[in-house]
This record gives structure tokens, C-alpha cells and sequence, in this order.
């Protein structure tokens, strides 16, 4: 690891505008930096900034982005009205990781292409116009849907998957003032020749993340997620599901993907044509198809395709169905029984 | 200038200069205090060898940068026991065999001692195994493991309810 200064910023203000890397958990930024990928001269710790705690907002919730990943998924009122994002969080990582990790970091966090995490393979995310190691490369992690040749990564979150599923939006401070973007579109999609422009300005600094109200969708909400074991790794596809449904018709449907792009994937089209169906699997295999409109292999991973519509079918199939009470021993597994299904 | 930090470790406050702002909750346990009960596997994250309390919460100490930690509470594995008197996990962990070569024992330990603190896990085995899945064991003790998790839960528990009585 590098020689850094550290300074710590005890009040936004001091924290918006710092130049240096913000440090919050460090549990994705720390890993990078001892593998080289990270070489920042300065951190500036905003661990301490006074985010941490989750607030009722106009019907829904703002959460301070230094909340820790853990306390989001056990908070009573995301249990309550977004299990959906409580299933994903707790689908990810250990909770080891879950304790110290922040929301703020959680949207932040690289992407974990071996490629990118491999200083000596080319990358055109970690270093502009170097190429790209993964195409051509081991793919299983990589993207079947916005992808160009200039990168093929995948953003990593569950918990984005599911933020973008309820609509949720980014605040960020900045030296020019506050802006906010949806959270569905906060990480960019690569361009002709790279992974396109980095999602905040210099100086900018993710405040909270706000959670519009949840309607009739609170209790019929889902995540699903397909990875090589059931606990404690990446996705290869997930999704997340919400429904509103009246006398068995689909009043509002949500469906994002995760593990497919650079971004979580929100399938609007989808969703449109949910609207107004009856909630069967004629109507969850047909908004899959759409979700996948357009999708096409990166590698040796044309699987991805056929396994993210089954995923999305039967998060689909599990939010109809309704969340269960207690989330399940698993959560968001495949292999799950009745309990959990 | 030399940065200090204040933590209490074990129940005792220090105050610890320190030259190089690189060090990890870890190397400054292991390295500078000598409390090598915690153990460096992976570095990374990904094993849980590392496994502490910070205030309370079992974190991964590799990926804890210890400047950061200022103020905070620290419990290792030397912290638990009362004198000869072992915690009832550790207790538990010998009673079921939960482990062959004991590398991975003391971040075993002390994710189990927060496992337990969470309350979520209770006496579900699936939980248990679940919510122990940041740790791993490559001489593969998971049965004992989970085993002495669920006695020690119990015995927690009846402890608790014998003081609230």
C-alpha cells in the first residue's frame, strides 16, 4: 500500500470539496488500496460525519449515507414497507462486512471484474485507452446489457438492485451546491472507449439516499439472487421485484436487475406491461422477455441471458406470492423451500 | 506530527502514537500491542480470521484502517475470559470439537459472540450457518461450529433469564 495523509472531515462542510479519497467503512476502498488498484495520496475520513441515521421523509425514508449497511437491513420501517432492500442487503457480503460497510460506500463501491482488480491486466475503467482484459476473458461477472467494447464490467450492489427497483434518489453536496440523480441512473454506462464519466464531480460527497412511499408494493416485495454459492459472494443475476395488486391484477410493478450492466438495471418496459395483468406466470415470463430486450453476451456468458429472465420471473413469481413475514434463513436464495418461495 | 488515537482495548483505554497512518485495526493489534489472538488470513476480507468487536459490532479488523477506530471499543479474543473463567462460546467451541488446526478459532469466537449479541439467529441452525458464513474454516469444522454456537446461544440465554429472575 501507498504512503497517504489522512485528515478527517467532522462536518460536511469540511467533507465537501476535500481533496482526496473519502474513507467510510473502507471495506471496499482498504482492499483496493492494498492490491494497488487504489493508490490515493490522502484520505479524507468521513466516517464520522453526522449521516447515520434513518428518518421518515414524506411517506417514505431518508437514510444518512454513513448508515451502515446492517442497521438499514434490521431498521423495522425497511423490514416493514422494503423488505425487498432488506433481502438484498442481507444477501450480501458477510456480516462482518455488513457491519462496518456504509449506504454511501455501498453505491461507491468498484466493480469486482478480475480484470480491473489486476493491476497488470489492461483496463481502460482503472486507466483510460489501456484496453480492456475482459473481453475475451473469464465473463461470468460481467455484463449482458449496456456494455460497449471500450468496458463490460458490472456494478456489484444488491442493495443498489433494490434501491433502483423502489425508485430511490441519490442526494449529493457538492463545492456548486446539492443535486440529486435517481438512483437507477447515478452509475454511468461505458462509452465507445471506457467506462464513461465518473458518477461525482470532484469534491462531491453522497449525502443520503431517499426512499419514496412504498404504496400497496410494502408486502409484496422480493429479492432474488443467483451466485455460486448461497451466502457470501457476488451476484451472478439478481432481481428485485415489487407489486401492487388489486382483486389479482398488477396496479404498479417494479423490476430491476442486478449483475447484468454498470448499473442496476430497472426494467421500465417491463414493468409497463405488467400494469393492468393479471399476476400469473404468462405475465411474469413476458415482462422477463422485455427486461432482456436487447441483451446480448459480452463473452462466454450468453447463460446470463436466459438465467437473469428465470431470476426475474421468479422474483416476480415471489413478490406476487407476498413477503413472508420473517425474511428467510437464506435470503434472496435460489434454493429455497416453500418457506421461502 | 506523529497521529495518536485513543481506544480501549479489552476494557483498558491507551493512547497509541502512531508513525505510519497505514496500519489496520490488525497489524496495530498484532504488531504494536501484541495481541496476536487475533488472526491475519486472508487481509482482504474474505475470511473473517480477523474478527473483532468494535463497539460491540464484529467488523473484519484487516479492512478497519486503525486511524479511523479513534474513540472506539475494541474486544479480541484476549478479552473475553474472566480470568480462568472461559467465555461460554469459547467454552462451547472445545465441548463440540469446533475446530482442527485453530487458526480460524478466534475469529470464529468472536463473530459468534456478536452473531449471538444480534439476536437474530436464535436457535435456527440455517440462521446460525448463515449468519457464521463470513468466517471460514479450511480444516472444515462447520458441524462442531455451528453446534457449539447453538449451545452457547442456549446457555447465554439461560444465564440471562437466571440474572433477570
Amino acid at each position: 500500500m501507498n504512503r497517504f495523509d489522512y485528515v478527517r472531515a467532522d462536518s460536511l462542510g469540511a467533507a465537501v470539496g476535500a481533496e482526496g479519497a473519502l474513507l467510510a467503512g473502507g471495506t471496499n476502498l482498504l482492499d483496493l488500496m492494498k492490491i494497488g488498484v487504489a493508490t490515493p495520496e490522502r484520505l479524507v475520513d468521513i466516517s464520522r460525519l453526522p449521516l447515520d441515521w434513518i428518518e421518515e421523509h414524506e411517506g417514505g425514508l431518508r437514510i444518512g449515507a454513513m448508515v451502515r449497511n446492517a442497521q438499514i437491513a434490521r431498521h423495522p420501517a425497511v423490514l416493514a414497507r422494503y423488505p425487498a432492500l432488506a433481502e438484498a442487503l442481507l444477501s450480501g457480503a458477510s456480516a462482518q462486512l455488513r457491519n462496518a460497510a456504509t449506504t454511501g460506500g455501498n453505491v461507491m463501491q468498484a466493480t469486482r471484474c478480475s480484470y480491473f482488480q489486476d493491476p497488470l491486466s489492461p483496463c481502460n475503467r482503472r486507466e483510460p485507452g489501456a484496453g480492456c482484459g475482459a473481453l475475451g476473458g473469464e465473463t461470468r461477472n460481467h455484463a449482458v446489457l449496456g456494455w460497449t467494447e471500450g468496458c463490460i464490467a458490472t456494478h456489484p450492489s444488491d442493495m443498489c438492485v433494490a434501491l433502483a427497483a423502489y425508485d430511490a434518489v441519490v442526494e449529493i453536496a457538492g463545492p456548486d451546491g446539492r443535486r440529486e440523480v435517481p438512483m437507477a441512473e447515478f452509475h454511468p454506462l461505458p462509452d465507445a472507449t471506457g467506462a464513461g464519466p465518473a458518477p461525482l464531480a470532484a469534491g462531491e460527497v453522497i449525502t443520503h439516499i431517499r426512499l419514496p412511499d412504498a404504496g400497496g408494493m410494502a408486502r409484496h416485495a422480493r429479492y432474488v439472487k443467483l451466485r455460486e454459492r448461497t451466502s457470501f459472494a457476488f451476484a451472478i443475476v439478481s432481481a428485485a421485484a415489487a407489486l401492487e395488486i388489486r382483486e389479482g391484477r398488477i396496479v404498479t410493478a417494479r423490476l430491476a436487475l442486478g449483475g447484468v450492466a454498470a448499473r442496476p438495471w430497472r426494467a421500465r418496459a417491463a414493468e409497463q406491461a405488467l400494469e393492468g395483468q393479471p399476476a400469473t406466470g404468462d405475465s411474469f415470463a413476458r415482462a422477463a422477455e422485455l427486461a432482456l430486450q436487447g441483451a446480448r453476451p459480452s463473452g462466454d456468458n450468453a447463460a446470463k441471458i436466459e438465467l437473469a429472465r428465470r431470476i426475474a420471473v421468479r422474483a416476480l413469481e415471489r413478490a406476487a406470492a407476498g413477503t413472508p413475514e420473517r425474511l428467510p434463513a437464506l435470503p434472496a436464495s435460489v434454493f429455497a423451500g416453500d418457506d421461502n418461495g | 506530527m506523529t497521529p495518536t488515537l485513543n481506544l480501549t482495548i479489552n476494557g483498558t483505554p491507551q493512547t497509541i502514537a502512531l508513525d505510519d497512518p497505514r496500519a489496520t485495526l490488525l497489524d496495530l493489534l498484532r504488531e504494536r500491542l501484541g495481541l496476536t489472538g487475533t488472526k491475519k488470513g486472508c487481509d482482504r476480507g474474505q475470511c473473517g480470521a480477523c474478527t473483532v468487536l468494535v463497539d460491540g459490532e464484529r467488523v473484519n479488523a484487516c479492512l478497519s484502517l486503525a486511524l479511523s477506530q479513534d474513540g472506539k471499543h475494541i474486544t479480541t479474543i484476549e478479552g473475553l475470559a474472566e480470568g480462568e473463567q472461559l467465555h461460554p462460546v469459547q467454552a462451547a467451541f472445545i465441548a463440540h470439537d469446533g475446530f482442527q488446526c485453530g487458526y480460524c478459532t478466534p475469529g470464529q469466537i468472536m463473530s459468534a459472540v456478536g452473531l449471538i449479541a444480534e439476536g437474530e439467529a436464535g436457535l435456527d441452525p440455517e440462521r446460525v450457518r448463515e449468519g457464521m458464513s463470513g468466517n471460514i474454516c479450511r480444516c472444515a469444522a462447520y458441524a462442531g461450529i455451528t453446534e457449539a454456537v447453538l449451545e452457547a446461544t442456549r446457555e447465554m440465554d439461560t444465564a440471562a433469564e437466571r440474572k433477570s429472575a
